[in-house]
C-alpha cells in the first residue's frame, strides 16, 4: 500500500514519518513512534482511552488518520509532567486515587486538562459531563472526578485556565 | 465522607499499616511510562490474528486458506490439523482443560481451534501470522470458511428443556451438570408448616466484563535454549504457565509467564483461552516473537461472560416474618463449552451463599448448568455471590411485602444473631464472624430511613415515586482452604505463596503468588510488611506477576490477595524475625528468650541498650562470620498460606431513587454503602474497590446486559450497543464502614474486592421496585437491566397498556 510522508509535532518533538493511508493515529503514535502511554481500548472512539491532544484540542486518536495529523501539534500523557513536575492532573489523580489499573488514565487525564485548559466549569455534575467519553470500568469515577475539581483548584491558582 | 488520601513519607512507621497512603503504582501510570503487553516490542516480532466464526451453530465444510496465505506479509495461516500434526512444535492436545469438576460433570472437548463444529459466535477457527498488525487481520478477513449453519438456542431454559437445538453429543439435552445443595425433605417440612409463602421469578443477565484493556499476548521461543516465554494479561500468571504447558504439551520449567501492567480483568483474565495458546504455538513454530492485541469486539465476544442465571425462588413464611424454608431453582447458561472455573461459579460459589445474612432453618437449591450457544461464562466480578445475593435480598423484600412487613423489619428479624458466630448455614458455608444489624442500622441512618416513607407518602402525593433499596449482602472471599476445594471438585489448591528477602544492606525484597491489575498490592503488602519487620515502608520493593522471579502463586481473583496473600507475606515475615531473633541473641550474648522485638529492634528485655536491629541482622546473616552454631546463612523465608476457612465480608447498602413515571427513567437520590471488609490496611484503596464496585453493579442493575438474537448473534457486541456506565450514570457514593476482624488469618482481613458488585444490584431494583409498589407493577417486569424502556414497559403493562 502507497505510503504517506507526514509530519507530527509530538509534546514539542518534531517527528517525520511515512505511514500507510490507513494508519490511526493512536498505531502511529504507539507503534511507529514509541509513544505508548496513550492506550487503546475500543478502536471505535467509545472509551476514550487513546485520548490526545491535537492542536489543543482533545481527539480520540482511534479514529483519527495519522494522514490526517500531518503538520499538527499533538499532545500525549508523556508530554504532561514537566521538568521531573507532575501536571497538577497527575498529582490530583495519584492524591485523589483516581485511578486502580491505570489505562484509562492518560486518556482520561488528556480530556481533564483540555477541559481545564479550556475553562470549563468545576460543578461536579459539568465534570461528569465533560467525562463522558472516557469511561473507566475500575474506580466508579468519584475519585476521578475529585482529582478534575483538585486539580483545576490548582491550575486555577497556579496560572488560570486559558 | 471521602477518605483523605496521605503521604506515606507523613505516616510513622508505626502507623503505617491501616494508612490511607497514596499508591506507590501511581507515578509510573500517570506518565504513560508503565508497559501494558501491547506496548511491548520485540524484534522481528510478528502479528497474530484470528479467524472466528461468524456463525453461532455449524459445522464446518471446509477452510481455504489459499488466498491469505498469499498475502503481503503473511508468514502463514494454521487450522486445528496443523496444531497437532506431528511435524509442529507442541505435544499437547490442544484443548482447552476445566479446573473445576462436579459429580456427573460432562467434560466436553474445547479445541483450541474449531476442528469440526463452532458452537458459539466468534469461536477461533484458524489462525494467521503476518508481519504487521493490519496485514494479520486482512488475511484473517480473506480466509473462506464453507459453513454448514445449524439452528442454535442460547438461553439457559429453553437449552434444558428438551427439544433445543443439541450442542455436544455427550450431553443430552444440553445439560452439563445437575446440582443440589441443601435438605430437600427439610424444605417440604418448612412449607408444610408455613403460615405464608412468597415467590419470584427472576433473570439475573448476562454481563461482558468489559476490562479497559482487551487481552494480549506476545509469546516469545528461544529456539537456542528451548524457553518459551510469555507476557500476557493474566491475574495468575502462574496458573496460565502450568494450564499452558498442558495445552501445548510443553515443559513447565522452561516456560516463563510475564504478568506485565494488566488493564483490569475483573475476572476476565483469570481463565485460559485459545488466544495465547495459539500465540506461543505460533511463536515455536516461526521461532520468532509474535503478538496478539485482541480488538474491543473480539473481547465481546469472547472474554468469558458473567451470570447469565434463570431462577425461580420461593420461601416459606410465619406470620410474624420469621423465614422457615427456601428453594431455588436455577438455569445457569455456561456457554458453548466449559470455560475453566466455569462449572464453580453458579454451584459452589452460588449456593453456598443462598443463606445470605439470615438464619435460615432449611434452604435447597437445585441449579441445572446448560451448554448454550454462546460466548463460555465464567467468573466476573463476584462470580455467583452476586448472583446469590440478588436472589436472597430480592425474595426478602416480596417476602415483607407479601406479608406487610417494612422490609428493614423483616431482614433484622432474621438476621443470624451477632453470638452465633461462628455460624454454620444450611448450605455448606460456615460464617467466621459478623455483625450484621449494626452495619444495617448505620446505613439506614445515613439515609434517614425513619424520616423517608413520610417522604415518600408526600412525594406521591406529588404524583413523584421515590422509593428505597435495601441490600444486606454477604460474600465469600479466599476461599481455602485447599483440601475442601479439593473435596468439592477444584483441580487447583487455593493456598497463597509469599517470599520475604532481606538484602545483606537490610533493604527488603518480598515476592508474593497474587497478580495486581489495579488493586494497589505494592503498595498494600508494602504496609503489611512495614509493620511486621518495622522497617522503613521505602526500603522494601513488592514483586508479584513473574513466574521466573516469584517462586509459586495461584493469582488474584475472588477477593483473596490480602487475606491469602498478605497473610503468607506475613507468615514469612514472622519467619523472618525468628531467625533474626536468633541471631540477634547470639550477638547479644542473651538467651533468645529474653529478646524483645519492637518497631524494627532486638533488644534485651529489661536493658534496651543492648539492642540490634533487624537490618543488622540481616547484615550479620549475610555476612556469616558469626552466626549461632548449626544456622545457615542468609535471611528470607517463603511460606506456603492454606487458610482454614473462606472469609465473609457483608454489610448493607441502601439506594434511594426516583422513577419517572412518563419516562421510566431512574434518578438516585442517595447511595450508601456500609461494608465490613475486616482490617482495612489502605482504607483509601478499600473505598477505590466499593465504589468501582458499586459502579459495576449499577451497571448490571439499569445498564448492562448481553443480548443474543435467536440465532445467537451477539447483538450488544460493541460499547455501542452494550452501555458501560459512564461518569454521569454512576451516583455520589456515601460509604462508611464497621469492622469485624476475620478470626483466622494473622491480619484480621477479610477482602474487598468484590463487595460493592455483591451489594448494589439489588439496592438499585428493590428501590425501583420500592417507588413503583403503588402502580402494582408485575415483579416480572423489572428484570434487570432497568433501562427507562424495561421500566416504563412495566407501568405500562401495570397501567394496562394504556
Amino acid at each position: 500500500m502507497a505510503e504517506h510522508d507526514i509530519t507530527l509535532t509530538i509534546n514539542g518533538e518534531e517527528h517525520e514519518l511515512s505511514v500507510e493511508p490507513r494508519t490511526l493515529l493512536v498505531h502511529a503514535l504507539r507503534d511507529e513512534l514509541g509513544y505508548t502511554g496513550t492506550n487503546i481500548g475500543c478502536e471505535s472512539s467509545l472509551c476514550g482511552a487513546c485520548t490526545v491532544h491535537m492542536d489543543g484540542d482533545a481527539v480520540k486518536s482511534c479514529t483519527v488518520l495519522a494522514v490526517q495529523a500531518d503538520g499538527s501539534d499533538i499532545g500525549t500523557v508523556e508530554g504532561l509532567a514537566e521538568g521531573g513536575e507532575f501536571h497538577p492532573i497527575q498529582e490530583s489523580f495519584q492524591e485523589e486515587h483516581g485511578l486502580q489499573c491505570g489505562y484509562c488514565t492518560p486518556g482520561m487525564m488528556m480530556t481533564a486538562t483540555a477541559y481545564l485548559e479550556e475553562g470549563g466549569s468545576t460543578d461536579r455534575d459539568d465534570i461528569r459531563h465533560a467525562l463522558e467519553g472516557n469511561l473507566c470500568r475500575c474506580t466508579g469515577y468519584q475519585n476521578i472526578v475529585n482529582a478534575v475539581e483538585s486539580a483545576a483548584s490548582k491550575m486555577g491558582g497556579a496560572s488560570g485556565a486559558d | 465522607m471521602s477518605v483523605k488520601s496521605v503521604d506515606p513519607e507523613e505516616v510513622d512507621a508505626a502507623e503505617i499499616l491501616g494508612s490511607a497512603i497514596e499508591r506507590r503504582e501511581d507515578p509510573r501510570l500517570v506518565t504513560g511510562e508503565g508497559v501494558y503487553t501491547d506496548d511491548i516490542q520485540r524484534p522481528k516480532m510478528a502479528h497474530m490474528a484470528l479467524v472466528r466464526s461468524q456463525y453461532a451453530h455449524a459445522e464446518v465444510k471446509d477452510i481455504d486458506t489459499s488466498s491469505a496465505e498469499e498475502m503481503d506479509g503473511v508468514a502463514g495461516v494454521y487450522t486445528f490439523e496443523d496444531l497437532v500434526s506431528e511435524e509442529t512444535p507442541g505435544e499437547g492436545e490442544f484443548m482447552l482443560p476445566v479446573g473445576w469438576l462436579l459429580p456427573d460433570l460432562k467434560q466436553v472437548a474445547y479445541p483450541v481451534l474449531a476442528n469440526e463444529k463452532v458452537r458459539y459466535q466468534g469461536q477461533p477457527v484458524a489462525v494467521v501470522v503476518a508481519q504487521e498488525r493490519y496485514q494479520a487481520h486482512d488475511a484473517a478477513d480473506a480466509v473462506d470458511v464453507d459453513y454448514e449453519r445449524l439452528d442454535a438456542v442460547t438461553d439457559p431454559a429453553e437449552a434444558v428443556s428438551g427439544g433445543a437445538p443439541q450442542l455436544h453429543d455427550d450431553a443430552p439435552n444440553n445439560v452439563a451438570f445437575d446440582f443440589e445443595l441443601g435438605d430437600a425433605d427439610a424444605v417440604d417440612d418448612a412449607f408444610a408448616s408455613a403460615d405464608a409463602t412468597a415467590s419470584l421469578s427472576l433473570t439475573n443477565q448476562r454481563l461482558v466484563p468489559n476490562a479497559m484493556e482487551p487481552r494480549a499476548a506476545v509469546a516469545d521461543f528461544k529456539p537456542g535454549t528451548g524457553e518459551l516465554e510469555l507476557e500476557m494479561t493474566t491475574q495468575n500468571p502462574h496458573l496460565h504457565r502450568l494450564l499452558l504447558a498442558g495445552v501445548l504439551g510443553f515443559p513447565e520449567h522452561k516456560f516463563h509467564v510475564v504478568a506485565p501492567e494488566v488493564g483490569g480483568g475483573f475476572g476476565s483474565k483469570i481463565h485460559i483461552y485459545p488466544e495465547e495458546a495459539l500465540a506461543c504455538w505460533t511463536a515455536m513454530l516461526h521461532e520468532r516473537p509474535v503478538k496478539i492485541q485482541l480488538t474491543r469486539t473480539e473481547s465481546f465476544l469472547t472474554d468469558a461472560h458473567g451470570r447469565g442465571h434463570e431462577t425461580d425462588v420461593e420461601v416459606a413464611l410465619t406470620n410474624e416474618g420469621d423465614v422457615l424454608g427456601m428453594k431455588v431453582d436455577t438455569k445457569a447458561a455456561l456457554g458453548a463449552y466449559l470455560s475453566a472455573f466455569g462449572p464453580a461459579v453458579p454451584t459452589f460459589l452460588y449456593a453456598t451463599l443462598l443463606s445470605g445474612q439470615y438464619a435460615l432453618p432449611a434452604i435447597h437449591c437445585n441449579v441445572v448448568g446448560a451448554f448454550t450457544n454462546s460466548t463460555p461464562v465464567d467468573a466476573y466480578r463476584g462470580a455467583g455471590r452476586p448472583e446469590a445475593s440478588f436472589v436472597v435480598e430480592r425474595i426478602m423484600d416480596v417476602a415483607a411485602d407479601t406479608l406487610g412487613m417494612d422490609p428493614a423489619d423483616i431482614r433484622r428479624r432474621n438476621f443470624v444473631p451477632v453470638d452465633e458466630f461462628p455460624y454454620q448455614t444450611q448450605v455448606a458455608s460456615v460464617y467466621d464472624s459478623g455483625d450484621y444489624e449494626t452495619a444495617m442500622d448505620k446505613a439506614l441512618d445515613m439515609v434517614g430511613y425513619e424520616s423517608f416513607r413520610e417522604r415518600q407518602e408526600a412525594a406521591r402525593e406529588q404524583g413523584r415515586y421515590l422509593g428505597v433499596g435495601i441490600s444486606c449482602y454477604i460474600e465469600a472471599c479466599g476461599i481455602a482452604p485447599s483440601e475442601l476445594v479439593g473435596e468439592l471438585g477444584a483441580q487447583a489448591g487455593l493456598w497463597e505463596s509469599g517470599t520475604v528477602r532481606f538484602s545483606p544492606s537490610g533493604t527488603v525484597m518480598a515476592y508474593c503468588g497474587t497478580a495486581n491489575h489495579g488493586q494497589g498490592h505494592e503498595t498494600t503488602y508494602a504496609q503489611i510488611l512495614a509493620d511486621e519487620l518495622g522497617v522503613d515502608y521505602d526500603t522494601i520493593e513488592i514483586v508479584e506477576g513473574d513466574t521466573d522471579e516469584v517462586q509459586q502463586g495461584m493469582g488474584t481473583y475472588g477477593s483473596r490477595s490480602a487475606a491469602v496473600g498478605g497473610s503468607a507475606l506475613v507468615e514469612s515475615a514472622r519467619k523472618v524475625v525468628e531467625k533474626s531473633r536468633k541471631i540477634a541473641a547470639h550477638h547479644l550474648e542473651a538467651d533468645e528468650s529474653d529478646i524483645e522485638f519492637d518497631a524494627g529492634e532486638f533488644y534485651v528485655s529489661g536493658a534496651p541498650e543492648r539492642s540490634m536491629t533487624i537490618q543488622e541482622t540481616a547484615g550479620a546473616a549475610y555476612l556469616a562470620h558469626d552466626l549461632p552454631d548449626g544456622m545457615e546463612p542468609g535471611l528470607e523465608a517463603t511460606s506456603f498460606y492454606d487458610p482454614e476457612n473462606f472469609t465473609f465480608p457483608f454489610g448493607t447498602h441502601v439506594a434511594v431513587v426516583e422513577v419517572d413515571p412518563d419516562t421510566g427513567e431512574v434518578t438516585f437520590e442517595d447511595y450508601v454503602g456500609v461494608d465490613d471488609v475486616g482490617n482495612q490496611i489502605n482504607p483509601k484503596i478499600v473505598e477505590g474497590q466499593v465504589q468501582g464496585g458499586v459502579a459495576q453493579g449499577i451497571g448490571q442493575a439499569l445498564y448492562e446486559g448481553a443480548v443474543y438474537d435467536e440465532n445467537g448473534n451477539l447483538v450488544t457486541g460493541s460499547m455501542q450497543d452494550y452501555a458501560v456506565p459512564k461518569a454521569e450514570h454512576v451516583p455520589e457514593m456515601r460509604l462508611d464502614e464497621t469492622i469485624t476482624e476475620c478470626p483466622h488469618n494473622p491480619l484480621g482481613v477479610k477482602g474487598v474486592g468484590e463487595a460493592g458488585t455483591i451489594a448494589a444490584a439489588q439496592a438499585v431494583v428493590n428501590a425501583v421496585d420500592d417507588a413503583l409498589s403503588p402502580l402494582g407493577v408485575d415483579r416480572r417486569d423489572l428484570d434487570m437491566p432497568l433501562t427507562g424502556e424495561t421500566v416504563w414497559r412495566a407501568i405500562q403493562n401495570a397501567e394496562g397498556g394504556a
